[in-house]
């Protein structure tokens, strides 16, 4: 792997940067991995690398319906935070925000984690309640995350409207500093090219057709518009569809897909410094370092994995948008796009061994799975490798909804849900 | 946007005179005392999420107030089908291959 550094990009400038090479090889399937994981999302692309950076299993093969990072990754509105309710939850999402100090570091990959705080806010004596609790949960968890009165709350962000004659004023806000964003696809590429140089084929364009099972039920492998490629153990992490995959081994989870929204405005000059998002009204905004207003939606109210959401979704959104930053009110939006997220009744995600021996699935992050990318891939890989549970994820099983130990999260997307 | 028809007021209303209320036909165990914790989880919580043809129940909850099923392709999210609730699953299948999906 040819390490990116500034004496690297002052050499390319000679060039016109025209001989960079390529960041990853493009490899036909091996006949046998020692690991398959379907799926070259975020999630699946710091699953391998993890497993060949941290446990030594280099013989892993990541295998991808259409173009890695393509799917949820490249839709998502990039926001990275940990301020969870349950100590659950907060130990999983405040790994994540551990790795992402230095992810950019690790990869040798500008990640462009830019830690610039997310602000929660409060409109109603109830949402302030919440807001406490959270805090409150947040300090004994170890999970930073204050209380700002909305004076403070335009000081951190000045382009909020504070006045008390709005529909719904701003009675305060939670703030999470070490919350923020990252480039999103900068994480697929990073891990991608990191795990490639450890010796992991990522192979795109391979749709996972289905899964082989010996007769004692475990893995054999998984049919490929390629053909058959032999696995030990097989990884699912794909997300919306990840019923669809996990059905081709005979499993049926507890999960439902719908569309989740985003959109972004023209660009403009750097005019809002910090994430805001809203429950109540929902509305959930930052501007990316391209100078976009990125906006997130809510979830459309049926199944379905069409990839596209109801306009009067996004319309809902951007109501609240201009009545908190009415400044915004004459931005024109440049595109609106959906995804597809697989949402558990708890909205929690799905971090497990199976009953099938060797499979294993990474599911369930439902509305707000990019923040948790690193953090994922690396309990995932714990997981594949030891064939059991880190003792962060080992709440996070498909047993839970047996068990009754749910982790019921309303906080796990700043959308209303 | 979806467009519905609401076999009960016979009437076609724009979706946000509805509410979705998630697969159709998940019958609730007729004995719970007797009923295992897998089939409890399967009531409760499994879903088969299908990438096609799929029923669903729907409430016309600014309307009637009343439960109907549709069928739906979860693809490309056109109906195939509205029936009153209490009526038997249609045959997926056959409206599928009708419908060309």
């Amino acid at each position: 792997m040819k390490r990116y550094s500034f004496l690297e990009l002052a050499k390319n400038a000679f060039s016109a940067h025209q001989n960079w090479g390529r960041q990853w090889r493009a490899p036909e399937p091996k006949a046998e991995y020692d690991v398959v994981i379907v799926g070259a999302g975020g999630h699946g692309l710091a699953t391998a690398y993890y497993l060949a950076k941290e446990h030594g299993i280099r013989n892993v093969g990541v295998i991808e319906k259409g173009w890695l990072g393509g799917g949820n990754t490249g839709r998502n509105t990039t926001i990275v935070r940990s301020n969870y309710l349950w100590e659950e939850s907060a130990a999983l999402y405040n790994h994540a925000i551990g790795l992402w100090q230095n992810l950019s570091q690790d990869l040798n990959y500008n990640v462009m984690y830019s830690a610039r705080g997310v602000l929660m806010l409060a409109h109603t004596v109830h949402d302030v309640q919440s807001a406490q609790r959270h805090i409150h949960a947040n300090r004994l968890a170890g999970v930073q995350n204050e209380w700002l009165t909305p004076e403070q709350a335009k000081e951190y962000c000045p382009p909020l409207n504070i006045s008390r004659n709005i529909r719904y004023p701003v009675m305060g806000g939670a703030l999470q500093r070490v919350g923020g964003t990252a480039r999103h696809d900068a994480v697929a590429w990073g891990y991608a090219r990191g795990a490639d140089a450890l010796g992991v084929d990522i192979i795109q364009n391979c749709a996972v057709t289905g899964i082989r099972r010996t007769p004692d039920g475990a893995v054999e492998g998984v049919e490929t518009a390629k053909g058959f490629i032999k696995a030990k153990k097989i990884g699912v992490v794909t997300a919306g569809h990840t019923s669809v995959v996990m059905s081709m081994a005979g499993l049926r989870l507890p999960l439902e897909s719908f569309p989740l929204q985003a959109l972004v405005s023209e660009p403009v000059k750097p005019a809002f410094p910090c994430v805001v998002m809203s429950n109540t009204i929902h509305a959930y905004i930052s501007q990316s370092d391209k100078g976009e207003l990125v906006i997130g939606a809510g979830t459309d109210q049926f199944v379905s994995y069409s990839q596209a959401g109801g306009i009067h979704i996004t319309n809902h959104t951007i109501d609240a948008i201009c009545e908190l930053f009415p400044h915004f009110r004459r931005m024109r939006m440049l595109r609106n796009w959906g995804g597809i997220v697989d949402t558990t009744p708890d909205r929690s995600p799905i971090l497990s061994k199976t009953s099938v021996p060797g499979l294993y699935v990474n599911c369930g992050w439902g509305t707000g799975g990019f923040k948790a990318t690193p953090g994922s891939g690396h309990l995932f890989a714990h997981t594949i490798a030891k064939d059991e549970p880190h003792p962060i994820n080992a709440p996070f099983t498909i047993d839970r909804f047996k068990t009754g130990r749910l982790i019921d999260e309303a906080a796990a997307a700043a959308v209303a849900h | 946007m979806l467009l519905i028809y609401c076999p009960y007021c016979q009437v076609k209303r724009a979706e946000t005179e509805f509410h979705c209320g998630g697969e159709a036909h998940i019958a609730r165990p007729s004995d719970p005392s007797k009923t295992t914790d897998e089939d409890w989880v399967d009531f409760l919580y499994t879903r088969s999420n299908i990438k096609g043809v799929y029923a669903e129940r729907w409430r016309h909850i600014h309307g009637c107030g009343r439960f109907f099923n549709a069928v739906r392709d979860t693809v490309s999210d056109d109906f195939l089908k509205f029936y009153k609730a209490g009526e038997p699953m249609p045959d997926l299948n056959a409206l599928a291959a009708e419908a060309g999906k």
